[in-house]
C-alpha cells in the first residue's frame, strides 16, 4: 500500500459521517471606501494618497528618487528607467530601489491590494525592490475580502497576491520595524 | 518514550526570572488585547467565527475526497504532489528533491509542520546549510533553540540578548540592541542568502481543493523573497490545512491574522497555482497522526486549528510560564490538546497546565473546544497516562473523606486546630506545592455549618 493508499484508508475509517458545506456570507459594507482604506493602510505602516492627477506621482518620484537609482514602472502611466523586459531573471532586479505596479483590486477593510502574476511581470519584483508603488483606481476599491474573491479567479494566474503594506516584522522585543526582506514603504496613489 | 520534564517543573526554570517572566507574561497580554479590539471592529465576528469552524467540519468529514480533488487539481497545475505517513517519510520526500535537483543552497520560510518533523536536523546532518529567513526564526537558529510561541518564535528573549546573538554571527556592534539596527544587519545577511538561494521550503497556511494553489502568509515577505528567486519550491503541508473553496479564504483571511496580533491582514498573501516558468513546485501532503487525530471523537476539532496562536496569547498559564515549558512543537493549549495524541506519555502534563478558565476556546477564531478537550485529556491520561501514586492517593483518600459527613466534619476540625497551632515549617514545605508562592486562607474560627446552626435555628 502506498503511503497516500494508507493515508486515505485510514480517513475513510476515521472521518465522521458527512457534514455540510456552508453558503459562502454576504457581508455588505457600508463605510467610506476611500476614507478607510487611507486608515487601514497607515495602520499597516504604508501610506495612501489620493491623487487627482498622475503628475503628483511623478513629483512625488522625483521627490523621493533619483535617476542614478533603478525605476522600474509596469504602468504605462508613468514613466520608469528600467525595461523590465530586459531582465530574463529576476536575479537582474537585486538593485531595484522602487517598483511601480498598477494594482487589479483594493480592499478598504485591510488595505489588500490585489496583485496576479501578470500585473508584475516577475514575481519577485514587489519584494525585492527598497520601496514599493502601487497606483490603484479608486473605482476599483472594495469592501471586504468576500467582494474581492467573489470578482477574482485566483487560479487563472499562476501566482497572485494580496499586498497590504511595507515588509515588516515586531520579532525582537515586538518592536515594530519597517523593511524586514522586502520594501521600506508602500505608497499607494487613489486615482479618480 | 522517555518522559519529559513535567510542564511545571520546566515552568519553574522559566519563573526564576522574574523579570523576564512578568515582562512576557504582559506582552503576550498587550497583543491579546490588540486582538480584542481588531476583532470587535467587525460586527459580523461571531459569524464569521461560526462559519470557519462550519467549513472545517465539512473539510474533516470529507477530508478523502477533497484531498483527492486537491491532488488532481494541483498535478494539472503542474506542482508534483507528495504523500507522507509520517515525519520521517516527509524529510525523506525534501532530501530526494534536493538530491534530484542537485541543490546547494536552500532557504526556508517559518514552518510548524517542519518543525513537527525535524526537517532542519535532519537535512544539517546530511550536510545542508539549512537558512531559516523568517527573522525571529533566524534569531533562535543562530542560539540553537526551536520557536517558543508559533507566530512569535524568539518572544522568549531580550533584545539585548538579540544583540549578543546577531553581535556573534553577525558581526554587529559589541552591546547594540536597537531593534531597528539589528533587523537591518538581518536584511542585509539574509538578502544575500535570498539572491544564493537554489531552492525555498515554506509552510502552507491553506490548500485550495477546488483550485489546487496554495496560500501562505507572511508579514515580512519571506516566504516570497525565497520562492520568487529559487528554482525549487518546496511547500509542506498538513493535510488537515485543507478548505474547499477560494471564496473560503474570504472568512478565515478575516480571522487569521487579526486573532493572531491584531493586524487587519497579513501584509503579505500569495496564492501559488503553478512554478514559475522552467521552474520546479512541490508540495508534500502529510499525514504524521492527523489521520488517527480525525479518529478520536472527542479531540477531532483540534484538527481545525489554523496556527494563529491566540490561545497562547490569551492563556494565564502559557503567559506565565513560556512556549519552552511545554517541551512540544505547538506549545500553549492548543499544543496541549494537539501534543498528548502524538505521545501520551510524554505529554502526559500537559493538559493539566490549565487553569480550564475556557478563555482559549473563547478566542478561537474557528471554535474550538480547546478547554473541554483538556478536561477530556485529563480522563485519558489518569486512566491510560503514566501513573501519578501520590496524585491517585490523594485523591483516593480525598473521595473516601468527601462521601462520609462525620470524618468530613472531623477531618476539617482537625485541619483547622493543626494549621492554627503548626508552626510555618511543618504547612510550608517541599510537599505543599500549592503553597510554594501563596498563602494559605486564613483559618476560619467556625465551619459554615457551625454558624448556620448557631444563627438560623428559627428556619428549621
Amino acid at each position: 500500500m502506498t503511503s497516500k493508499e494508507s493515508i486515505l484508508a485510514a480517513i475513510q475509517a476515521n472521518k465522521p459521517d458527512l457534514l455540510p458545506l456552508p453558503e459562502q456570507p454576504e457581508f455588505p459594507y457600508d463605510s467610506n471606501l476611500t476614507e478607510q482604506y487611507r486608515q487601514s493602510l497607515s495602520l499597516n505602516g504604508g501610506e495612501a494618497r489620493e491623487a487627482k492627477s498622475l503628475k503628483e506621482v511623478t513629483n512625488h518620484l522625483q521627490e523621493h528618487f533619483r535617476n542614478s537609482q533603478m525605476i522600474v514602472s509596469l504602468s504605462e502611466k508613468v514613466a520608469g528607467n528600467f525595461d523590465v523586459n530586459m531582465a530574463d531573471d529576476p536575479h537582474e532586479l537585486e538593485h531595484a530601489e522602487v517598483a511601480i505596479l498598477e494594482g487589479e483590486w483594493g480592499v478598504a477593510e485591510n488595505a489588500a491590494i490585489w496583485l496576479p502574476e501578470e500585473k508584475l511581470h516577475h514575481r519577485a519584483l514587489p519584494f525585492i525592490a527598497q520601496h514599493l508603488i502601487v497606483l490603484l483606481k479608486k473605482d476599483r476599491l472594495l469592501g471586504n475580502m468576500h467582494e474581492v474573491y467573489a470578482r477574482i479567479n485566483v487560479e487563472g494566474s499562476g501566482y497572485g497576491v494580496f499586498i497590504a503594506g511595507p515588509s515588516k516584522t515586531a520579532d525582537i522585543e515586538q518592536s515594530l520595524v519597517i523593511g524586514a526582506h522586502g520594501p521600506r514603504s508602500m505608497t499607494v496613489f487613489l486615482l479618480d | 518514550m522517555k518522559a519529559a520534564p513535567t510542564h511545571a517543573a520546566a515552568a519553574e526554570e522559566f519563573l526564576k526570572d522574574s523579570e523576564r517572566s512578568h515582562w512576557h507574561d504582559e506582552t503576550l497580554w498587550h497583543v491579546r488585547s490588540k486582538r480584542d479590539v481588531s476583532a470587535q471592529k467587525i460586527p459580523e465576528w461571531e459569524q464569521l467565527r461560526t462559519l470557519a469552524s462550519q467549513i472545517k467540519d465539512h473539510v474533516l468529514s470529507n477530508l478523502d475526497n477533497l484531498l483527492l480533488q486537491f491532488e488532481k487539481k494541483a498535478q494539472a497545475n503542474g506542482i508534483e504532489v507528495l504523500w507522507a505517513k509520517d515525519a520521517e517519510e516527509h524529510n525523506e520526500h525534501v532530501l530526494r528533491i534536493l538530491e534530484e535537483n542537485q541543490v546547494r543552497q536552500l532557504v526556508k520560510s517559518k514552518s510548524i509542520l517542519t518543525e513537527e518533523c525535524g526537517l532542519n536536523h535532519f537535512l544539517e546532518d546530511k550536510g545542508y546549510d539549512v537558512v531559516d529567513t523568517d527573522l525571529g526564526e533566524r534569531i533562535i537558529q543562530f542560539n540553537k533553540q526551536v520557536p517558543s510561541h508559533i507566530v512569535m518564535p524568539a518572544i522568549h528573549l531580550k533584545k539585548k540578548e538579540i544583540g549578543d546573538i546577531f553581535h556573534k554571527h553577525l558581526g554587529t556592534e559589541a552591546g547594540a540592541d536597537d531593534p531597528k539596527y539589528l533587523t537591518e544587519a538581518a536584511r542585509q545577511h539574509l538578502r544575500q542568502k535570498f539572491i544564493q538561494a537554489h531552492a525555498a521550503i515554506t509552510g502552507v497556511n491553506f490548500g485550495i481543493a477546488e483550485t489546487g494553489g496554495f496560500v501562505v502568509c507572511t508579514n515580512e515577505g519571506n516566504a516570497d523573497m525565497g520562492t520568487h528567486l529559487a528554482d525549487i519550491h518546496i511547500a509542506c503541508m498538513g493535510i488537515e490545512k485543507l478548505i474547499p473553496r477560494a471564496a473560503d479564504l474570504g472568512v478565515y483571511l478575516r480571522l487569521l491574522a487579526r486573532s493572531a496580533t491584531g493586524q487587519s491582514i497579513t501584509n503579505y498573501t500569495s496564492h501559488f497555482h503553478r512554478p514559475r516558468k522552467g521552474k520546479k513546485m512541490y508540495l508534500i501532503l502529510v499525514d504524521n497522526g492527523r489521520t488517527k487525530q480525525l479518529g478520536r471523537e472527542d479531540f477531532r476539532n483540534s484538527l481545525k486549528c489554523i496556527r494563529c496562536g491566540a490561545c497562547m496569547n490569551t492563556c494565564p498559564i502559557y503567559r506565565r510560564s513560556s512556549g519552552f515549558s511545554y517541551n512540544s512543537t505547538v506549545p500553549g493549549p492548543i499544543g496541549s490538546i494537539l501534543s498528548p495524541g502524538m505521545d501520551l506519555n510524554k505529554h502526559s502534563t500537559l493538559p493539566f497546565a490549565s487553569t480550564l478558565c475556557g478563555s482559549c476556546s473563547d478566542v478561537c477564531p474557528v471554535k474550538i473546544n480547546i478547554h473541554e478537550q483538556l478536561y477530556k485529556w485529563r480522563q485519558v491520561i489518569t486512566k491510560e497516562g503514566p501513573p501519578q501514586t501520590s496524585k491517585r492517593w490523594a485523591m483516593r483518600f480525598g473521595g473516601q473523606v468527601m462521601s462520609k459527613p462525620r470524618l468530613f466534619d472531623l477531618m476539617g476540625k482537625m485541619a483547622r486546630k493543626s494549621l492554627s497551632i503548626s508552626p510555618r515549617g511543618f504547612v510550608y514545605n517541599s510537599f505543599n506545592a500549592w503553597g510554594k508562592h501563596r498563602e494559605l486562607p486564613e483559618v476560619p474560627k467556625e465551619t459554615f455549618k457551625d454558624w448556620y446552626r448557631k444563627n438560623r435555628n428559627d428556619d428549621k
